[in-house]
This record gives structure tokens, C-alpha cells and sequence, in this order.
């Protein structure tokens, strides 16, 4: 396969925007990345790209253009904009098409996500009962892990209070106030042990990348190009813990995540030691931790001692979620997992301003994880 | 009082003097929960769960969720969780007769059919009474 380059990255800031629809705010992340590839929209080749909530996005071409260009809807949950990037990367790589775009974005209600039972293939008693609510499945899966590797509440703070403090640096964050750890223990709770100030909420946003082949980077003359050097997405295997099980295997299988980190990690030829700026999944403070180890970074229960010793601020030995992460951006669904590439992005070519991690970071790294068990890592190297 | 409340749903726990859940058991002998609907159903054999078991994790759902919740109009928070029965499989169930202040991982725990609204009952699991 052909190398792929991120040549390109928007962003419409995430948060609440009235009056502006998702795929208007997605329209706004392509004119944005167009612009900084320096490339018009008759220099796309094909186009991937969706939303949760928001509609298709193949209708964009209304206002981006009648070029005649493949516009391919994904509609793949959590994972759609990972998938968009994922299946832009291999039109490129496979030497079909010179410049690609995907995109993602969102626009949901206020409130908790409710889910549909049938749409999930689960009984309808399992939502009437209030059994199917993703915040649970979070709560559950951190209090089983706090009781088993010694995490403490304090650190689920901890977590939120760095999400907010590195928002408040973050011009696309939605959050962008800190707040002082004692506020976000005290906060009322949502799931015990997380308080509401632990949780993501449901959001709006746009986000769009460009990926070019390697003769197109050279052809444009682009001298701060990002290379893809692995995507991995992997769905749950057998007897692993995620959101609306009604039951769980007795035998504790594998991850979703641990098997994307692992194939991503193989792919680029690369280990965690070697990454030096990471965006993993946030929905709440509790995932964040558990995917420190889930994503190879660190065994089970020394996340206690990392968040003690400021292992992932900014300024730390490995900065985790740079821009806020979820917890201060909120979750657009379809817009989420490409945010954490565009901050990557934005980390390797040393544009992060007041949040730009030090030390000239060379390689990034991105995890998405959503219902019904699957995971989206993209490494990236410049 | 769970005799004239009609159950959330049919088939889901067993019309007896001590009900149990209605899971399955797969040709691989694996067990699941609950079992299965349509075409999925094909070759798994009805399976009656053991009730009783241990807390695998729990939570209290603070706020009430939206549709298809069908609980009281009146919200009260209220406990689930996830109790290991041994052998067998983890099932999530909601969780009576404790705060949560009293649950703990490993506890025992035993099957029960409780109160969900005016008209309907569900399942729960409450904290084993030593005898």
C-alpha cells in the first residue's frame, strides 16, 4: 500500500450552535481544511463521510460543488468518522484517487444518548426497565476496575479537572473554564461513582480532513504533511465487557481496544513508548484511565500514581487528551473520533498555541470507542 | 404483591413458586441471557439461571431516563448492576432491599421479582438473607 498523508485539517468549534445545522457545521470543517491543503474542492477525488444524528452527508456536494465526485455515506455509530478516515486512507492507498476527504459531524438534543433496544438487537424490556443507558455501562465498568486495581475517586477528578484545565486553552473545546477539583467531587452524581462533571456531554461539530498520496504532497509542495501510518478498527471479540450486555461472559475475554492498539501498534512498527502525544476515548473520567492500559501505556492500577505525578498534563511524559478530550468538547458522535486526529494534527505540525505539548512531537496517537463494542486507533507520524 | 402485577415481559423469568431467570444454553454449552428471539433461538435450549450469585459491579441511576423507560411517573433513583451466577453467566439486573452504601464486590446475592410500576413487575437480585 501507497503512504497516505493528512494534508489538510478543519474544524467547526464543538459545542452549541444554534441556528447552524450539523451538516452546515461539517460543510464549514471541509472549506476550513480545503484551505489550510491549499487545494480546491474540484481537487477531491472521493469523499467518505456521516453523522449520528445530523443526516447524510453525500448532500453537502449542494454547497461544496458539483464536481462528480463518489461521495460515500458511513453510518457506523460511534465509529463513523473513524470509518470515513479509515476508508478515505485506503482509496489513497490503493493508488485510486490522489486527494481524499473525510469528514464527520454531528448535532444532538440535550440529555443523555436513549437507545432504540431494537435498532440493537435487544429485547424491549431491556430499555423499559432503564437498564440501557450508556453513562451505566461506564459507571459499572470503572467501579468493577476501581475495586480491583485501587483507583481512587479523586483520581476520576483528576481526570476532569486536566480536561477542563487544557479546554480552557483549547479555542474548539466547549468547556473552556477550569474547575477546581473539589466542584467536580462534590458535583450532584450522575452513576456512582461519576459526578456530572465526569461525564461528556451529547454535542454539536464538524471536523474534515484531506489525505493525499505521496506524489500529491510533493506536487503541492506541502512541507508539514502528516503521514497515517496505521488505522486499525476492531469490533468486540468473545467475553469482553461492553454497553447493553444484558449479560456478560463468565470467562473474561479480550477488548475491542486492546486488539486495535495491538494491530495499530504492529502496522506502524511501533510501541507505546514510542508515542509521544495521545487522545483516548473520554466519554468520562473512568475511560480515560481504563484505556491508559487498555491502550498499552501502562499496566492495570498505576494510573493512581500517573495522575499523582502529572504524567499526562500537558508538559507530562505522555500528554493525554491535549484539547479537553470529550469531557470539554463534548461528543458529537459523528464528528469525535476525527477531532482526536485533527488535535493530533495540530500537535505534530506545532500549531497548538498555548496547549502545543513541548519537544517537537514526532509521532500521536488516537483511540475512539463506542457501541456496541468496537474501537478505532489511528497512529500517526510526522 | 408480584401476583397481580403482570411481568415486564413474557418468558423472562419462570411461573413458579421460586422463579428463576430464563436464559439459554448454546450447542458449545456456552450459557446467555436472556434468550434469545427469532431466528437467533435456533439451537439454543431454554436454560433456568441459578438465583443466586455474586456482585460483580453495581451503580445508582441518579436521573430518569428517557424513552422507552417505562418506569413510575414519580422518579426515584434506583440500583443495577451485574451478579456472577457461578458457572453460568453475568446478568445485569436491577437491585432491591440495599443502598448503595451496602454493596460490595463479591457479596452474595439471590433472584427476587419486585415491583417496577403500578401494572408491571421485573427482576432484581437483593442482598442474600443469612439464615
Amino acid at each position: 500500500m501507497n503512504n497516505v498523508y493528512i494534508i489538510g485539517a478543519g474544524i467547526h468549534p464543538f459545542g452549541r450552535t444554534e441556528g447552524r445545522s450539523g451538516r452546515d457545521q461539517g460543510v464549514f470543517a471541509v472549506r476550513q481544511a480545503m484551505e489550510d491543503a491549499g487545494i480546491a474542492w474540484e481537487d477531491v477525488g472521493c469523499a467518505y463521510g456521516g453523522s449520528a444524528a445530523a443526516g447524510s452527508a453525500d448532500i453537502m456536494v449542494n454547497e461544496l460543488g458539483l464536481t462528480g465526485l463518489p461521495f460515500i455515506n458511513v453510518s457506523n455509530g460511534c465509529a463513523t468518522g473513524g470509518s470515513a478516515l479509515a476508508s478515505a486512507r485506503f482509496a489513497v492507498a490503493a493508488g485510486e484517487y490522489d486527494v481524499a476527504l473525510a469528514v464527520g459531524f454531528d448535532k444532538h438534543p440535550r440529555g443523555a444518548f436513549n437507545a432504540d433496544p431494537k435498532s440493537y438487537g435487544l429485547p424491549e424490556w431491556y430499555g423499559e426497565t432503564g437498564m440501557m443507558l450508556t453513562t451505566q455501562f461506564f459507571a459499572l465498568k470503572i467501579q468493577r476496575y476501581m475495586q480491583l486495581h485501587g483507583i481512587s475517586r479523586e483520581t476520576l477528578g483528576k481526570v476532569a479537572e486536566k480536561a477542563f484545565r487544557n479546554g480552557e486553552k483549547t479555542d474548539h473545546a466547549w468547556r473552556r473554564s477550569q474547575i477546581d477539583l473539589e466542584t467536580i467531587m462534590n458535583a450532584p452524581m450522575v452513576n456512582d461513582p461519576l459526578t456530572k462533571y465526569m461525564f461528556c456531554s451529547p454535542a454539536e461539530g464538524g471536523v474534515a480532513l484531506i489525505l493525499a498520496s505521496e506524489k500529491k504532497v510533493k506536487e503541492l509542495g506541502v512541507s508539514d504533511a502528516v503521514k497515517i501510518s496505521s488505522i486499525a478498527v476492531r469490533t468486540r471479540p468473545p467475553g469482553s465487557f461492553e454497553v447493553f450486555s444484558p449479560s456478560v461472559d463468565i470467562e473474561n475475554g479480550g477488548k475491542p481496544t486492546v486488539l486495535a492498539s495491538k494491530a495499530a501498534f504492529e502496522m506502524a512498527g511501533i510501541g507505546p513508548e514510542d508515542v509521544d502525544v495521545a487522545q483516548l476515548q473520554d466519554t468520562e473520567s473512568g475511560a480515560e484511565i481504563m484505556h491508559m492500559a487498555e491502550n498499552g501505556f501502562c499496566e492495570d492500577g498505576e494510573q493512581e500514581q500517573w495522575f499523582a505525578e502529572g504524567r499526562t498534563e500537558l508538559n507530562g511524559s505522555l500528554p493525554v487528551n491535549t484539547d479537553g478530550g470529550c469531557l470539554a468538547c463534548g461528543e458529537p458522535i459523528g464528528a469525535s473520533g476525527l477531532r482526536q486526529v485533527y488535535e493530533n494534527t495540530v500537535q505534530l505540525r506545532g500549531r497548538g498555541g498555548e496547549r502545543q505539548v513541548p519537544n517537537d512531537p514526532k509521532v500521536a496517537y488516537s483511540h475512539v470507542y463506542g457501541a456496541p463494542g468496537l474501537s478505532g486507533v489511528a497512529i500517526l507520524e510526522r | 404483591m408480584s401476583e397481580t402485577l403482570a411481568p415486564i415481559a413474557e418468558n423472562l423469568w419462570t411461573q413458579e413458586a421460586e422463579p428463576t431467570l430464563l436464559g439459554g444454553q448454546l450447542p458449545d454449552g456456552k450459557i446467555i441471557f436472556p434468550y434469545p428471539e427469532g431466528d437467533a433461538a435456533e439451537g439454543v435450549t431454554p436454560y433456568a439461571l441459578s438465583r443466586k450469585g455474586t456482585l460483580w459491579s453495581w451503580t445508582r441511576q441518579d436521573f430518569k431516563p428517557k424513552e422507552p423507560y417505562t418506569g413510575p411517573e414519580v422518579f426515584e433513583p434506583y440500583l443495577i448492576g451485574y451478579v456472577e451466577l457461578p458457572g453460568e453467566t453475568i446478568v445485569e439486573t436491577r437491585i432491591v432491599g440495599a443502598s448503595l452504601e451496602d454493596l460490595k464486590l463479591g457479596m452474595s446475592m439471590e433472584f427476587v421479582v419486585t415491583r417496577f410500576n403500578d401494572n408491571q413487575s421485573t427482576y432484581a437480585f437483593q442482598p442474600e438473607k443469612s439464615s
